[in-house]
Order: C-alpha cells, then sequence, then structure tokens
C-alpha cells in the first residue's frame, strides 16, 4: 500500500500534471493532423523525455499514444483522411456519416468508445501483467530464446499481408543490430575500423529517422491535391452516447478484448486490431448491409479496439521486454535510457513504478474525453495547419533532438540515413516496422541463445528440455511448418479423393 | 587516407563544425558545468555499479544544478561502455564509472584500453564477492558444494553472474584454483552483470553464482537463492553469518570489485579537480552514505593520484590470477 501511495504522489504533482498536459495537446495536435502518425509523435517526444525524470517521461509517451491515436478519428470524419493509420478502418464509414449529417454522433462515439476502450486495455493491463511477470521469474535464457523467436514469427505472420517482405526487413534488423560490439564475445562486428560504430548504431536516433524523418519526406514528397472538409455544424458531441452503450454493448466488449488481444501480439499494434475488429463487426452484425453507409456500429468496435491495443502493448513489453508494436519498441528504448528495465524484476523491485504506469493510463483515458471534446470544438482550424510550414518544423525538432542526447553528429547522420532509408523502403511496400523489432529483439535473441548453448554444451535437444521451453519451442516449430504441413494435408486429401 | 575520399563540401562542413567546437571549448573551461553531464555506466541497469552511479548523479545533478543523465553502455564484458568514457570528448560533459575489469579486458586480449586513457577523479566502493546457491539446493554449505564439484564431469556445474573474465568469474575461478580443482570443471555462462546471473541462478538455469552480497540482497532476503560464503578476510558487517571463504573451506582466496570514477584523458585539469571536489562531496552526503549503507555497499573516498595508484596496483595482480587461471593471452 506504501508503494502505491508513492505511486500517487510521482503522478499526482504539478510537474508530471503539466508534462501530461502538454503532451495531451501534442498527442492531439499530431493525431489530428493527416500524415502525421502516433509513431512519428512518439519518436519526436524521445529527445525531451531524455531530460526529464522516469515517471514524467513515461506520462508523456503514454498520453501521447491515447490522444493520438483518438484525434486520428478527426480528419477521417471530416476529411475522409485518417489522422493515423489506427483510424483507416473505419476513415469511410466515418466521413459517411458526415455527410449523412450525423459527424457529431461519429467524433462523439469516436472518443467515447475510444477511452472505454482504453480503460478496458488498462484494467487488462493490470490484472494480467503481475501474475505474467510472477511466472517468468522463473524463465531462464531456453524460455527467454523461445519466446522471442515465437514473438518475431507471430509478428511476420501476423502483422503484414507482406511476410516475405516483413522477413527480410526483420533480417535487416538483426543485421544493423549487429554492427559493433555488443555481443556475448564482445567482438568488433561491421565496424570497418570506425571507432564511432563500435557502440553500434544509435537505437533511438534510428528511430527518430525512421518514423518522423521519413514522414516529413513523404508528406513533403505528397502532391495530392488538399481534400476539403465537410462543411456542418459540430453541437454537442456526448449526445446519444449512453443510448449507443446500451444498444451495443457487446460490440464495446468485443472491440476491446480483441483489441487488447491483438496489441499484446507482438508486432501487431492499432492498426491491425482496428481493421480485425471492423471485420469482425460487420461479420457478426444484424444488420451488415448498412456498414459503409454511414453505421456507428462498426465505428464503436474498431474505435474501442485501437484504444486498447494500446494499453496492451505494454504487456509482453513490460514483462519480457519484447515490444506488442512500435510503440512499445519505442517506450523500450526509453524504459532502458530510465532504468526501469523491461522484465519480471521490475515489478518486484520497483512496484512503485509499476503502480504509477497504472494511475497513467487510467488517467490519460479520463481526461482525454474533455480535452478531446476540445479539440473536436476547434478541428477545423487543426486542419488548415499549413504543411510547408509544419514540415520544416517537424525536420528541425528531428535533428535538433538527436543531436542533443547525445551532442553526437555521428548521429544526426544516422538519422537522416535512417529517415531517407526508410522512406525508400516504404514507398516500396517494404514495412519498417518489423526492422525496428529486428533491432530490438536481434540482440536479445543472440545474448540468449549463446548462454543457452553454453548450458547445453552445444547440445540442441536442450531447448526442449525444461517444459516451458519444450512448450514455447513446439509451438514455434509447429508455426513455422504450419504452410508445409498443410500443404502436405492437401495433397494427401486431393489424392485420397483421386483414388 | 580517408581525408582524401571525402567531397569539398563535407570538409567544409567539417572545418566549420571543428570552428564551433573549439570556439565552445575554450567557453566551457571557465563556465562548466553549463550543460547536462552524461555518466556512463559500462554494466546493466539494476546491478550494483548502476545502482550507485545514479545515486551519485541524483546528488550530483543537485548540487551542480544541471541534469545528471546515466546511460548504460553495456556488452563486450565490459569493453563497451570503458570504450565509450575513453572516447568520450574529454569537455567534462561525460565522466563514467571504471570497474575492475579495466585491468582485466586487456590482460585477455578484449582491449588494447587500460586505465591510462582515463584521467582519475576517485575511487568510491570495493566489494567482496560471494557464492550462491538456488534455496531449494542440496548443497549446504562450501564444503558439500566443493566436493560435488570435484566429484562431477567437467562442465556439469554450470556458473554465472558476470562477463567471461567478469570479477565475479574469477571469483569462481579463484577459488576452484585455491581448492585444486581444475577451472575448467565449471562451465561459466556470460551475463551482462550480476543481476541476470543471479536470476538465471534463481530460475534454475546455473547451480552456482558469484555476485557481491548487495547484488543479491533482494533475491536472498526473497528466500529465492542462499549464500555460502565471502571471498574477504573479514566476515561482512550487515549478514554476519555468512562465513568466509576461508573459515567455510579452510582454502585461502579472496577478491572484490571495485569502483571509480574517471573522465576520459585529456579532461581541462581545472575540470577534473573541480569534478574531484564535487564529487568528494557527493561521497560525505548524508543521503548517499545512508543509501549506501542500506544497500551494504562498502563507502571510502581515494581521489586523484591515489587512484591511479590503486588501478595501477589491482592491474598487476588481476594480470597474475588471470595467467594462474588460464585466462590471459
Amino acid at each position: 500500500m506504501d508503494a502505491f501511495f508513492l505511486a500517487f504522489t510521482m503522478v499526482f504533482n504539478l510537474e508530471t500534471m503539466l508534462i501530461i498536459i502538454a503532451a495531451s495537446l501534442f498527442g492531439l495536435f499530431v493525431g489530428a493532423v493527416p500524415g502525421l502518425s502516433a509513431t512519428m509523435a512518439l519518436a519526436l517526444l524521445v529527445p525531451m523525455t531524455f531530460f526529464m525524470e522516469p515517471i514524467p517521461a513515461l506520462a508523456a509517451m503514454v498520453t501521447t499514444s491515447a490522444m493520438a491515436i483518438f484525434a486520428g478519428d478527426i480528419p477521417g470524419c471530416l476529411l475522409r483522411m485518417p489522422g493515423t493509420a489506427a483510424s483507416a478502418a473505419y476513415t469511410d464509414e466515418a466521413y459517411a456519416m458526415s455527410r449523412n449529417g450525423q459527424a457529431d454522433t461519429a467524433l462523439g462515439s469516436g472518443l467515447v468508445f475510444s477511452a472505454v476502450g482504453g480503460l478496458f486495455g488498462t484494467a487488462v493491463l493490470i490484472v494480467a501483467a503481475p501474475v505474467l511477470a510472477e511466472f517468468a521469474l522463473n524463465f531462464t535464457s531456453f524460455e527467454y530464446f523461445w519466446l522471442i523467436l515465437l514473438g518475431i514469427t507471430c509478428a511476420i505472420v501476423i502483422s503484414s499481408d507482406r511476410p516475405l517482405k516483413g522477413a527480410i526487413m526483420l533480417v535487416a534488423g538483426f543485421l544493423i543490430a549487429s554492427i559493433g560490439m555488443n555481443n556475448p564475445a564482445a567482438f568488433p562486428r561491421f565496424t570497418g575500423g570506425n571507432t564511432d560504430l563500435l557502440g553500434g548504431i544509435g537505437f533511438l536516433p534510428m528511430l527518430i529517422g525512421m518514423f518522423a524523418a521519413s514522414e516529413v519526406l513523404r508528406s513533403a514528397l505528397d502532391r495530392s491535391p488538399k481534400a476539403t472538409i465537410v462543411d456542418q455544424p459540430i453541437h454537442n458531441v456526448f449526445k446519444g452516447m449512453w443510448a449507443l452503450t446500451v444498444k451495443y454493448p457487446v460490440q464495446i466488449l468485443r472491440g476491446s478484448t480483441l483489441g487488447t488481444i491483438v496489441g499484446a501480439l507482438p508486432g501487431a499494434g492499432s492498426d491491425i486490431a482496428a481493421w480485425m475488429s471492423y471485420a469482425l463487426s460487420k461479420k457478426f452484425s444484424k444488420e451488415p448491409e448498412k456498414f459503409g453507409t454511414g453505421h456507428v456500429e462498426g465505428i464503436i468496435e474498431s474505435g474501442a479496439a485501437n484504444n486498447s491495443a494500446l494499453a496492451g502493448a505494454w504487456i509482453p513489453a513490460l514483462v519480457f521486454g519484447i515490444p506488442g508494436d512500435t510503440l512499445t519498441a519505442i517506450v523500450i528504448g526509453v524504459l532502458y535510457m530510465k532504468n526501469l528495465n523491461p522484465g519480471p524484476t521490475l515489478f518486484t523491485n520497483n512496484p512503485q513504478n509499476m503502480y504509477a504506469i497504472y494511475i497513467l493510463f487510467i488517467f490519460a483515458n479520463l481526461i482525454m474525453i474533455p480535452l478531446g471534446w476540445a479539440t473536436i470544438k476547434v478541428a477545423k482550424k487543426l486542419l488548415n495547419v499549413r504543411r510547408e510550414i509544419l514540415l520544416p518544423i517537424i525536420l528541425l525538432a528531428c535533428i535538433v533532438g538527436t543531436f542533443g542526447m547525445n551532442n553526437s553528429a555521428f548521429d544526426v547522420g544516422i538519422m537522416l540515413v535512417a529517415g531517407v532509408v526508410a522512406y525508400i523502403l516504404e514507398e516500396n511496400d517494404f514495412p519498417v516496422a518489423p526492422a525496428i523489432l529486428g533491432v530490438v529483439l536481434g540482440p536479445m535473441l543472440e545474448e540468449n541463445f549463446v548462454k543457452s548453448m553454453i548450458k547445453a554444451d552445444g547440445e540442441f535437444a536442450f531447448f526442449f528440455a525444461r517444459p516451458v521451453a519444450g512448450i514455447l519451442g513446439i509451438l514455434t516449430l509447429m508455426v513455422w511448418t504450419y504452410p508445409l504441413l498443410r500443404m502436405i494435408w492437401r495433397r494427401r486429401s486431393a489424392r485420397g479423393k483421386a483414388a | 587516407m580517408i581525408r582524401s575520399r571525402m567531397t569539398r563540401r563535407v570538409l567544409l562542413a567539417g572545418a566549420t563544425a571543428l570552428a564551433l567546437g573549439s570556439a565552445l571549448g575554450s567557453v566551457q573551461a571557465q563556465t562548466w558545468p553549463s550543460r547536462p553531464i552524461t555518466v556512463i555506466v559500462p554494466w546493466g541497469a539494476g546491478g550494483g555499479t548502476d545502482a550507485t552511479a545514479r545515486m551519485i548523479a541524483s546528488i550530483l545533478e543537485k548540487q551542480l544544478g544541471q541534469p545528471v543523465p546515466v546511460v548504460n553502455r553495456t556488452g563486450g564484458s565490459g569493453a563497451v561502455g570503458h570504450q565509450a568514457i575513453a572516447s568520450a570528448d574529454p569537455d567534462g560533459y561525460t565522466i563514467g564509472i571504471a570497474t575492475l575489469e579495466i585491468g582485466t579486458m586487456h590482460h585477455q586480449g578484449l582491449t588494447p584500453l587500460t586505465h591510462e586513457a582515463y584521467a582519475p577523479i576517485g575511487l568510491y566502493n570495493s566489494d567482496p564477492a560471494a557464492l550462491f546457491v538456488r534455496s531449494d539446493s542440496p548443497y549446504k554449505s562450501v564444503k558439500e558444494l566443493l566436493d560435488a564439484v570435484k566429484a562431477s564431469a567437467d562442465r556439469r556445474f554450470k556458473a554465472s553472474g558476470s562477463a567471461q573474465g567478469g570479477v565475479n568469474h574469477l571469483a569462481l575461478a579463484g577459488m576452484l584454483k585455491a581448492a585444486g580443482i581444475p577451472v575448467t570443471r565449471v562451465a561459466w555462462v556470460p551475463s551482462e552483470g550480476a543481476a541476470p546471473g543471479l536470476q538465471d541462478l534463481a530460475a534454475d538455469g546455473v547451480q552456482i553464482a558469484t555476485a557481491s552480497l548487495p547484488e543479491a540482497a533482494a533475491l536472498i532476503s526473497a528466500g529465492r537463492i542462499r549464500p555460502l560464503a565471502i571471498f574477504a578476510p573479514k566476515r561482512d558487517e550487515v549478514m554476519k553469518d555468512v562465513p568466509t571463504f576461508k573459515e567455510a573451506s579452510g582454502f585461502d582466496w579472496s577478491i572484490g570489485s571495485w569502483r571509480g570514477i574517471v573522465a576520459p584523458k585529456g579532461t581541462p585539469a581545472d575540470v577534473v579537480v573541480r569534478l574531484q571536489a564535487e564529487i568528494g562531496k557527493v561521497v560525505t552526503n548524508p543521503q548517499y552514505l545512508e543509501f549506501m549503507k542500506s544497500k551494504g555497499y562498502a563507502t571510502g573516498w581515494t581521489p586523484g593520484d591515489g587512484f591511479r595508484a590503486f588501478m595501477v596496483e589491482s592491474d598487476k595482480g588481476l594480470g597474475t590470477t588471470l595467467a594462474e587461471v588460464g585466462l590471459k593471452k
């Protein structure tokens, strides 16, 4: 209980509160401007968190991401352009509602059910994370090895419709992470004798480049004409929300549950949760024919899903250090920087930090309602922000922020190169998220593999000797061989029929 | 060679940056500290070096009125972080924690780096290593464990607690050597510091671990691991019931890690003197002393030349031990 009280004072003090308010406004702004993503918002925050205490830094990350994911609904509804990828699933639906004169209801349900989904995901985080952490205290390098491998596999299988390109990017991430001396044998790899490279490619500069600088490039080169805003007065967005809650309780619960689960799976985040929920909502709806014509049901379900996925993604990130999505990959980088190394000991050694994270999540989802309401009120002005003013400011923030972290010009170089490379890759349909996962998980995978091989005296069978490790290992191998097995099975049954 | 490949534009940019840098440099000596001072820790967060560095940083921050962020640069058995301190700009805005490994790594051929790459600020701590088994381990004493190891096949016992050739590895190797058991009998599983090594012991990943008592305090009080002996001439003042290795086995062997603050060589002398004075003040701060005592870390302060002499001595002693256990290259 002492720890809980301590956590309360860590969150509810002037500094943290001011940071939460500032981060909220920042997140709402970035989310509402089409073309600026939630990941970009977090990447831009990283250099600022460098100078903050751990809890205010986490507060900034939690609130910014929650607000950005909600605010992405606003341009979707008024411009037919999703503010963030997480809103893309139901943008057409929300826009259709606006055209029908129901912009109030579309925006209101986006706001209210985002908060509900966020709170649901937080509740699961609070219940599940400590239990998992207790369990994970008994994990050795064998269990971690399989868990990381399974996570990587899931990331490629689930997260992309292009598994081969995803796998290529993942391996590219491994390759980047292997540069330098950060390996169990302390052998300098791929440094070409350059001392700057001995410590490896900086993770944070690379992040800022991949997720912020690359988006500046993309927006700058985007020649599509400016969309026109639906001209419709917005009155009371909260009107009729209670009636919708009573009408669609199953949808809200289903969206939140699916969102949390998808969020917790490595590599899949809010955007995939929203797509899956929207599809599920349509499938189980009593009136599927109304979907696409401006029907609120799907917006409620997937709006809840994308915000619950945010909290869900923190579960594996905190317990195992395995990011649930790109947002938590950034968060893990910040956790390491702040001496809050993810892992089961985070829960036993410093419980107050965990309580503080829970409180932050609840608080962020609650203040989302008034702040989101205010944002909707000024939305039309926000959507008219000129790109040619905004983009140079963001690029400048990238450069200054990267330099400020280590006062290293080399880091700025890494950031810019990463930005250009990420832009070129994305333009050619190579997803960059698996690459960042590869950079985070590659060194962990190698370290646990080497440790396990030493313990096993080189006998690979030992990787299956401990019960939990064995189960995880078999599961991984099953996922790998599933396409092959399915092919064999089909041939057999085809042959059976022919005979 | 590199210069010839540079384009004119790059060269020009470089020259401008250089001019800017040197202009800043002369101002720094008078106005230090005018921006955050980074402390590089060559070991993982959660270990003893990290915990003490963070305590010092937090007090230093208040004294200087500038943020003092702590950065963990792990990997390479400590070589990465120690190298990062040595190759940082010697402007007084990057300092670091050097540990005993600065005297072992070069003997092992991991890096050419020695203590000569640093300007010593001061030695603030030195803690003996101790021997641990899991709470449900069948070995209740050092004698039982040593007998079992002696009778076992090579590499059947696995131990962890530090990187290859790290202080805790040397503690184990020296123990085996002292007891007349071949050093290769126990396989060493490298870890990025004491905390992950002890966690691996608690989770049944290895059977033996070596680390200092304060580093193991959390897992001992949680009832997951058990100390068998401490590698020191005297018992610990807090955990008085843990015997010394000599008392428990009859063999003599003691070793301990040490931690000191260093700046990259070439840091302006006036800044070094200022750092010695400021950190000298930190280590007498009641908050610091209370923290160190509550965690069981030994305290002390040997600044400047005294610290240099200590490092020279430590380097020599470790070279001998490494040669004895066959890790010297």
